[in-house]
């Protein structure tokens, strides 16, 4: 006697599906790029580590956290930086900063001698690394000016995917990039719940209040103002083909950091003394587009 | 007073805001070295129509109207003379908020950094002077950008990327513990001549009393901003300069190698 074992078709779509998030960033990177064409640039082995966290009795890590890959993308031309949210929260310190600002400029160089090279990032971090603090700051700086240096030449698309988040340094980088790809699990927001928690007391924000917070900076909500273009399940190849599906609709027809108007005349509209719901924003941004 | 709005009142005169902006941007059309120049800083507003940016933090109306002044700038400068755009960064932090986060204030702030930044690339000399504080964001934002950045040579002056007792507790050390690796750890101190050793400023500005300034003063450091637009002009419209500094050589030898070493793995590929 056999028993075939007879499964419903979601469970054998989840079971065909491979999760990014669970992804390190080194796979993350490969699997953003067209297979077989990633080659890692100052990988493990080139040893380029963070001179300043040794000297405070933390590991550092031969990649500094910042994977950055040479490959194609539909067959163009492209270079993938994914930071590893495993590694001191993804934070931006001097090694991992400086490969992902050398990265964007070398694509840039690239775009400027006549090989428009395409870049994805990848984003985890919890901002700056505070061990690098003042050094960090200078590398996100850089990071920023390539980015907006780099985006008139092509797309710049930016992934978040979770768990970490993408927060601090690297939130500016998501507000300048082309495109915004998110997860429902992901965040991106400028100061971290604990940060704000902190800084402006628990009746500003209950850091703990996990439904609370993805209402404020999760991916749907984000999806749903108009702050990401596009809301991906955890799903690899749905991740890669958001990407692939961006670059080869172009360049954006407005630039999100270009809204001022459309920014001003929404915050004219809301009475910041009243409580605001994730809901109301939802519902009054509805119908404009960024 | 706030340093920051003394100072901009000391070099730029009036003040002209932004139509139904927020009263903590304060801008400036004047006259330096015989030119026209834009002046921005940002100051406390007791009343500002956002709670948590009352203190003189960058906040989402400060961002989003100060990016639109400089878009205004630029699109002016399109087919003539490229003012200078100077700012006076006095700036806690970046406003921490739940409405803040709500509507984007990391989308908000990038305008700023993107205007800033689009305004040195078109050619506008971008110089920021420090005066007070420059923390986290509000360095990024308002000084990260910029051609060349100057600052007091003043304990009150700090730039960093989180104040002290928050770093302490966020990275489980005392304040005592930070400060000794400090002395040790150049880019983990508080003070503005550590910071100048990274290669981050241009210059660093013995100013006389600087929370009352004198006229001679405000002529020393009117002299400094104009010998900065000078140097900004001449050299690319990049950050370039920040790498190329005798700071970075000897405490950025990490980035070097990197940009070093990648640019050769890159052309080999």
């Amino acid at each position: 006697m056999t028993t075939a074992a007879q499964l419903p078709e979601e469970v054998l779509a989840l079971s065909a599906r491979y999760s990014y998030i669970e992804m390190n960033a080194r796979t993350r990177a490969g699997q953003l790029l067209d297979p077989g064409t990633f080659c890692e640039l100052l990988g493990p082995f080139d040893r380029i580590e963070s001179p300043w966290l040794p000297m405070q009795d933390i590991v550092p890590q031969s990649d500094d956290g910042c994977i950055v890959a040479k490959g194609t993308i539909d067959g163009k031309p492209a270079v993938a930086i994914a930071l590893e949210g495993k590694f001191q929260g993804g934070s931006i310190g001097e090694v991992s900063g400086m490969k992902m600002a050398t990265a964007l400029a070398l694509a840039r160089q690239g775009c400027e001698r006549g090989i428009p090279t395409r870049a994805v990032l990848s984003l985890e971090s919890g901002g700056v690394r505070l061990q690098e603090a003042n050094i960090g700051e200078l590398v996100i700086a850089e990071i920023c000016a390539e980015l907006i240096a780099l985006r008139q030449h092509v797309p710049v698309v930016v992934v978040v995917a979770g768990m970490t988040g993408c927060f601090g340094g690297m939130s500016l980088a998501a507000g300048l990039a082309s495109y915004v790809v998110m997860t429902r699990q992901a965040r991106l927001s400028m100061n971290g719940p604990e940060v704000i928690e902190q800084e402006a007391g628990i009746e500003e924000l209950d850091a703990r209040d996990r439904p609370l917070i993805w209402s404020i900076c999760g991916g749907a909500q984000r999806h749903a103002t108009g702050i990401a273009d596009v809301l991906v399940e955890d799903d690899a190849a749905e991740i890669a083909q958001a990407v692939r599906a961006l670059f080869k609709r172009g360049e954006p027809t407005h630039l999100r950091s270009a809204a001022h108007e459309l920014y001003i005349e929404r915050l004219a509209q809301l009475d910041p003394v009243q409580p605001w719901s994730a809901e109301q924003i939802r519902e009054m941004w509805k119908d404009q587009t960024p | 007073m706030s340093r920051g709005r003394t100072w901009f009142e000391a070099l730029a005169g009036g003040n002209s805001a932004q139509p139904n902006g927020p009263a903590s941007l304060l801008l400036a059309e004047a006259t330096l070295g015989g030119e026209k120049v834009s002046y921005l800083a940002l100051a406390p507003d007791p009343q500002a129509r956002f709670p948590r940016a009352r203190g003189g933090e960058v906040g989402v109306e400060e961002s989003w109207y100060g990016a639109r002044a400089i878009q205004q700038i630029i699109e002016a400068g399109r087919n003539g003379a490229k003012r200078p755009i100077l700012t006076i960064v006095d700036a806690t932090s970046q406003a921490y908020g739940l409405r803040e986060e709500l509507v984007g204030i990391h989308l908000a702030a990038a305008a700023l950094i993107a205007a800033y930044a689009e305004a040195r690339m078109a050619g506008h000399p971008v110089i920021a002077l420090i005066v007070g504080r420059a923390v986290s964001a509000s360095f990024l934002v308002l000084c990260g950008q910029a051609n060349r950045v100057l600052a007091f040579d003043d304990p009150q002056v700090l730039v960093h990327a989180m104040y002290k007792d928050a770093t302490a507790r966020i990275t489980r050390r005392t304040v005592e513990e930070l400060d000794a690796l400090g002395e040790s750890i150049v880019p983990m101190a508080y003070d503005i001549q550590s910071f100048n050793k990274l290669g981050g400023l241009h210059r660093l500005l013995h100013v006389a009393a600087p929370d009352a300034p004198n006229s001679e003063a405000v002529e020393q450091v009117k002299s400094a901003l104009i010998d900065a637009i000078a140097d900004a002009r001449r050299g690319p419209h990049d950050l370039s300069s920040r790498l190329a500094s005798q700071g970075a050589q000897q405490y950025r030898k990490a980035s070097l190698a990197v940009r070093a070493k990648m640019a050769e793995q890159w052309a080999a590929l």
